[in-house]
Order: structure tokens, then sequence, then C-alpha cells
């Protein structure tokens, strides 16, 4: 790890008040899921992907779609702070408004240092299909990492993604999925019971991993163990916590799509100190 | 001064297979092409390319929104990738996935729908495609392409691959009448005159060419000048074309597609904007067909040069 869990664990929390800002300042937005995902966006842009920031069109750079687009603000934060020219940190405020670069879902023609517009659920998995096919057939030795919410992965097109990938054997593809339990209408269990989740990745031939996904030291492990199994796709089942590091975001689905008030927001930052 | 066929119609392959010869030849000069299919490579002709070049060519199965997204992921890295299945399989179960996977974010994925129309014959309804030509122009950025035979086809194939940019192409299952000789030249949104006349102009594409000219013949013989239009570029149409159209004082759309939401109507907005004129149309109207043999089909909803001339007269009388 080039990056220690103490200084990973500064960043997220940088991370995590940028969101909350952002999300604040936009009065709408995802803030639950985009809570959720932050040690794993962290943990792959600042230690296991290979990406140069600085120049964000690298041929060999690791991909990642963020297939659950909602959560879009962890992804700009991050970005931002890594310096990335179409990420402007001082600019992340204007999140969802008219003429921001920040679109309310990740958009390549306004960031074209993102890998894939994603936004319609269910369609990430598929693009970075088609990605880790061209780098197999290429030979060349970037990888694919694809986020999905676990309510996505209600959609049908996950699971021909996932038939497909492990068909053609594309070892080079990681998806993970971001398994907080609550989705739109509530939790997930009400809405569209998904379980058992990891069983139905493995059932779908993918090497497949069951994590805490806001510890350091697991994300770090599982990325690693994926990068080391050959002839076949790898899934991570990353047990997070919507909302994580707000308390009374946690858990609570009332905070999937709904902005912070003025008050909610100045306590959330008060927790995130 | 009667109007004369420039070209003579010969019996030619089907616009499928023109398709997958021009794959071939163009994967051969293009290392960049990689091509997709969904369990249909033998009628959609990709098999030709995946004999040649099994590396770059993908099965996926029955299941076509992966395979359209997937090609959005494809063209993200740099490829150029051709995806293929029937139409009525391919636009209608992936249009989601063209919409938001390919044309949103404007990528190079070509799109080619076999077994386009009701000429598909004894499969029926659930296998055919009449809706997608109005699917694929809805899209934001696409070129959508309906070449009449072998030659325009595989010129328009080409033409397809060196666009940067969506494109999808709408090609059929039975054999089409050959019209242009080879070596032909075709532009995208470039459309050909293939008789030339004055009284009135047919503007059509596809499978319809070869029937739009039959019925300019029976025209000429009652002493009616027609031109015909081959309106290969459905998006974006011919304007001036269209202006050059609406100077005869008449214009017949045909096309083998539901009248009220294809080529017509589009052609429709762009005479309102240029230049008012007596419009008739000659399509599928709101109902889907039955098994049977393609021009059987063809005979019973209305699309062969007797159909074409009838609508062509209706528009003449309207013009008188």
């Amino acid at each position: 790890m080039h990056t220690t869990p103490q200084q990973l664990s500064a960043i997220a929390r940088r991370v995590r008040r940028q969101i909350v800002e952002m999300i604040g300042a936009a009065k709408s937005g995802h803030p639950g899921g985009s809570l959720s995902a932050v040690e794993i966006i962290v943990e792959l842009f600042y230690d296991a992907m290979r990406i140069d920031p600085k120049n964000p069109a690298w041929a060999d750079r690791d991909r990642f779609i963020l297939s659950k687009g909602h959560a879009a603000p962890a992804l700009y934060a991050v970005m931002a702070d890594l310096g990335y020219p179409d990420a402007p940190p001082d600019q992340l405020n204007t999140l969802r408004k008219f003429g921001s670069v920040y679109q309310g879902h990740p958009d390549v023609r306004f960031m074209p240092s993102i890998d894939a517009s994603t936004g319609s659920l269910g369609e990430g998995l598929s693009i970075g299909l088609g990605m880790a096919l061209v780098a197999r057939l290429d030979a060349r030795p970037w990888r694919t990492y694809v986020m999905l919410g676990d309510g996505e992965i209600q959609e049908g097109q996950i699971w021909e993604a996932a038939m497909a990938a492990s068909f053609h054997k594309v070892d080079n593809l990681v998806a993970i999925v971001d398994y907080n339990g609550i989705q739109l209408d509530g939790f997930v269990k009400d809405i569209m019971e998904i379980a058992p989740v990891a069983e139905k990745w493995r059932a779908f031939g993918w090497h497949t991993i069951e994590i805490d996904g806001h510890d350091w030291a697991a994300i770090h492990d599982a990325l690693h163990e994926a990068e080391n199994t050959k002839g076949r796709p790898t899934c991570i089942v990353a047990h997070t916590i919507k909302g994580k590091g707000v308390s009374f975001m946690e858990n609570n689905p009332k905070f999937h799509g709904m902005a912070p008030t003025p008050a909610e927001m100045e306590l959330a930052l008060k927790e995130l100190q | 001064m009667p109007a004369r066929p420039k070209f003579e119609l010969k019996p030619g392959p089907a616009t499928r297979e023109a398709f997958g010869h021009a794959l071939v030849e163009l994967g051969r000069e293009n290392k960049d092409i990689v091509v997709c299919d969904a369990d249909l490579s033998k009628s959609t002709m990709t098999a030709f390319f995946a004999n040649e070049f099994p590396d770059r060519f993908f099965s996926f199965g029955i299941a076509e929104s992966n395979m359209a997204a997937a090609a959005g992921g494809m063209a993200y890295a740099g490829k150029i990738p051709f995806i293929a299945s029937f139409s009525a399989f391919l636009v209608n179960k992936s249009f989601e996935q063209l919409r938001v996977c390919v044309a949103y974010p404007k990528l190079n994925v070509k799109v080619v729908g076999t077994h386009s129309g009701i000429s598909i014959g004894e499969d029926g309804p659930s296998q055919m495609s009449v809706e997608e030509t109005s699917l694929a122009c809805s899209l934001p950025g696409f070129v959508v392409l309906c070449p009449a035979d072998d030659v325009s086809a595989r010129a328009l194939v080409r033409a397809a691959t060196i666009h940067v940019g969506p494109v999808f192409i709408r090609t059929g299952r039975p054999k089409a009448p050959g019209i242009y000789p080879e070596g032909t030249q075709f532009e995208i949104g470039k459309a050909v005159e293939v008789v030339a006349g004055s009284d009135l102009t047919i503007i059509t594409n596809g499978l319809l060419v070869a029937e739009a000219i039959r019925a300019a013949e029976a025209l000429e013989a009652e002493g009616v000048s027609a031109r015909v239009v081959d309106m290969h570029t459905v998006r974006p149409l011919d304007r001036e074309a269209i202006r050059r159209a609406t100077r005869t004082g008449a214009i017949v759309v045909a096309e083998e597609h539901l009248v009220d939401s294809g080529m017509g109507v589009r052609i429709a907005q762009a005479v309102a904007e240029i230049e008012p004129c007596i419009m008739e149309f000659v399509g599928i109207h709101d109902r889907y067909a039955e098994s049977g043999q393609p021009f059987e089909l063809l005979d019973k909803y209305g699309l062969v040069a007797r159909d074409i001339a009838a609508t062509a007269r209706k528009a003449l009388a309207r013009k008188r």
C-alpha cells in the first residue's frame, strides 16, 4: 500500500465533507449512496488503480466506471482532490447547476477524464466488459473496475453482462457491488430481494469475495486478490452502510435521494470534522 | 421526354450478404474493426468475418442489450465495433443501450440490422422490423442508412466505417434486385436519382427502389415522367434532393416501414420547411403483418410497383 490507512481515512473524511457540501449546495442529489461508496472509490483512485491524473488520456490507464452514476459526487470529489484537469476543486459546489462540468450523473462530454457516461442503471458492467475485451485483444495491461449499486443489480442486463464476462474469461474486469441495502423506495429486501448476492455471482462464474466495504485493508486485499485471479472476472461484494459517516443519514432510506437542509448540512459537517 | 430507367434490374444478393462481405474486406484493411453478434451470425452474415478474424469477433449470445452497451465500451477504448442482429431485436431490445451507451456519448458504434421490414417473410411479425427506422432516427447524432442493393450496401458499409460516429444500417433478408453498376460511388447524405423524370418524384429506399423503378416504367407507358430517388440515407436527409423533388410538384414516398413513423414523415417535415408540395405515402398502415413469402407480403401490404404507381396517379390527380 502506497498510502497508509491513516492517510486514506483523512482523504475519505475530506471527500465525505465535500459530498455533503456539494449536495447541500445543489439542493438535490444522492448523499446516501455517495457516502457508502467513499472508501472503495478512494482506495481505487489513491492506491489500486494505475492512473495519472495529470495525463487522463493515458492509453494504458486503468478504467473506472461508476455504473451507479448517482454516486457522482463521490467520484467528482475524488477527481478534484487528485487534480484531474477537468475537475476544478473550486467549482465542486456548482454540482447539478446549469453550466457546471459537475453534471447530475457522470458525463464524458463535460468531463472527458471520466471513462464512461452513466446514469441509467444496469449498463455500466456491459460497458466495462467491452473495455476489458479490448484490453485483452490488444494485449494491454490495463484493468477495468465497475462500481454497481445493490439495487442496480435488479436490472436484467447486469446478469447478461455477468454471464458474458465469465464466458469470455475477462480476468481484467472487476465488479464491485456497493451492498448498502437501501434503494430509492426503501430497503432492498422490501423492494426486490437480491440475496443471496455472492452466490448469484459465483453461479455466474465469477470469483467472488465478500468484504466490509469500509475496511481499507479488506478493500486493498480484495482488489489484490482480483488482480491475481486468472481465467475469470472478480466480483467484490462490499457490505457498506448507506449514508456512512453522518449519523442521521446512516441506514436511512430518506437520504438515498434527498439533499440535507442547511441545518442538517451543518450538523453533518460537524460530525465529519 | 419519357422517363427512362438509367439502370437495368438484375438478380442480386441480399443486402445483408453484401454487408457480410464488405465487413471482411474492411476487416482486412482496418485492424480496429471488431464485430459482435447475438447468436445470428449465420443469418446476419457476420460469420464471414468470424471465420477470417476469430480474435476480433465476439459472441454475445441472445442478449442484445448487453451487446449494444459492450460495443459502447469497445468504442470508448478506441475500436470500431459493428454489432449485428435482426433489426427487430437489435434496435427494439437494445434501444435504451443505444441511447445511453452509444448516442449520448456519441460513440463510434456501427449498428447493423438485418431481416428488416416484412420481407423477412415466413418468420412472421415477431421477427419483422417495421418500427426501427423511426427509433434509430430518434437518436441524436445517429446516421441512418437503408441500402437498396449489393453495390450500394457494400459502398455504404464502407462509408459508415469511415464516418466517425454512430450509424445504423438497415439491411434485408431476401435477394435484392441489382440496381447499380459495380463501382458506383455513394456518399452518406447524398441521394441518388435512379430514374430521371419531371412530373413527380418517387422517393424511396431499400427493397422498394426496384419496385419504384418498375412503377416509373408503368407510368412512363401512360405518358407520365416519374423521377425515382434512392434516399439511402434517412438521417441526415438530402435536403437538396428534396428541394429538387418539390419542383416536380408532387412527391410520393415509398418505404417498407410503418408509414406514420418512418422516412415519409421525416421527408414531409423537410418539405414543410423547404417548399410545400403535394405528398402521398406508401408504407405499412397501422398493423402487423403475417407469415408468407417476401413478395407475397409486399404485395398484400401494398408495397409493390402497382401500389407505388397507383399512389403516384393519386398525387398527380391532386397536382392537376
